[in-house]
């Protein structure tokens, strides 16, 4: 308990200082049943107050209405459009500088006579990427968010909108440079995969849970620069797996071509499944 | 700072239902694990409302602690982050709360004649 207000002290966000080893904390108010409460009275007044107010005249409506409901809508309607097509879309997730656009132009110049990639690429701003990806000869779309940090169902369709990728192909989704964001907003797709570079820490798992939990695959690039830098393969699949049991690991250099065969084996095998899924399923009817 | 395209989805939603009211008090309930700063929030929500009927309201928010079961022993954990592991030594936990993010009630005036 806060020895100057009363308040529980378990608020959410710390302010520690290593120096001195003091941290800050929210004041936040704990119920009972462990619900906690923040809001913007005052501390004398705030239980009371909205209370007193629905007394006077207010109404109030009972709306339990999901925030996230219309993108969860449009996202639902992305997939049944990928499906319909026979699309195989993956959302790619990093933080900046990961090697999403290199994985990806790799990927598309080594199976270009095997698989059809199109690409929607999510930046705040520059065409700088969608450039890279033109000259693989693929169809692609650069969708800037201006200050937004990730993108949503609604930017994916009007993207496939201009895209129009054809059927029975692939849609790669290159989503904004951003380890926390993304991992919120379905856009529709098959599966998500988050890209790690061995430049970064192998802690990078347990630090965004939110992001490794939701995706599907882990890619961890640039394994060619391991003998020069200090990342542990091994406790970076530990932790992917703490947070995450059942994701899926692939390592890889796009550089040095290592681990890609994996990686592509799998992508064909998912197009493959996915078309003879749909097969299947046109023969049932 | 996915709080603010959240926020405004908030107000929007909270302005249809409010049918041209003037709403009073909005209140999220929100998880712990959902990766929402209910703080972030309530910066943006003060400009997010301006010029809409919620302008002025109060913003409340209830935090939902997290809580997992562990899938190899039954067990119910309460969590601080969207993964764990539970006494047993699994980390195969499913989530049962501290996930939402929802507007859970809204308070508007009631116009007297």
């Amino acid at each position: 308990m806060c020895v100057t207000c009363g308040c529980s002290d378990d608020g959410e966000i710390k302010i520690t200082n290593l120096e001195t080893d003091e941290t800050e904390h929210n004041h936040i108010h704990t119920l009972s049943d462990g619900t906690v409460i923040t809001h913007s009275h005052s501390h004398d007044t705030h239980i009371e107050a909205p209370q007193i107010h629905a007394k006077i005249h207010n109404t109030t409506i009972s709306l339990e209405q999901d925030i996230l409901a219309k993108n969860n809508l449009l996202a639902a309607q992305n997939r049944g459009w990928f499906k319909g097509r026979n699309i195989l879309a993956l959302n790619l997730m990093s933080s900046p500088g990961a090697g999403k656009t290199t994985l990806l132009t790799r990927t598309i110049n080594d199976l270009k006579h095997q698989l059809s990639i199109s690409v929607i690429e999510g930046d705040q701003e520059t065409a700088n990427d969608a450039k890279k990806i033109k000259e693989t000869g693929s169809k692609v779309i650069q969708i800037n968010t201006g200050t937004g940090c990730h993108l949503d169902a609604s930017m994916i369709e009007r993207g496939l909108q201009k895209l129009n990728p054809p059927l029975n192909s692939v849609v790669m989704i290159e989503n904004v440079g951003n380890l926390v964001c993304p991992a919120l907003f379905d856009l529709g797709e098959n599966a998500k995969v988050v890209i790690l570079s061995v430049t970064e820490g192998e802690d990078k798992p347990i630090k965004y849970p939110h992001m490794f939990r939701a995706s599907n695959i882990m890619i961890i690039t640039k394994i060619d620069l391991l003998p020069y830098v200090d990342f542990d393969v091994q406790k970076c699949i530990e932790y992917a797996r703490e947070v995450n049991p059942k994701i899926h690991i692939f390592q890889v250099s796009a550089t040095t071509d290592a681990g890609l065969e994996n990686w592509y084996a799998w992508l064909t095998a998912k197009v493959t499944n996915l078309s003879t899924l749909i097969s299947s399923q046109l023969t049932n009817t | 700072m996915h709080e603010l395209g959240i926020t405004q989805n908030i107000v929007a939603i909270v302005a249809e239902h409010a049918k041209g009211a003037k709403v009073q008090r909005v209140l999220l309930e929100i998880g712990k694990l959902s990766a929402i700063m209910p703080d972030a929030i309530r910066f943006c929500f003060d400009i997010c409302t301006q010029g809409t009927l919620l302008e002025g309201a109060t913003l409340e928010i209830l935090e939902i602690p997290g809580l997992g079961r562990c899938r190899q022993c039954g067990a119910e954990i309460y969590l601080d982050k969207p993964f764990g592991i539970c006494n047993c030594g699994s980390v195969q936990l499913d989530l049962i709360t501290g996930e939402e993010l929802k507007i859970k009630e809204i308070e508007i005036e009631e116009l007297c004649v």
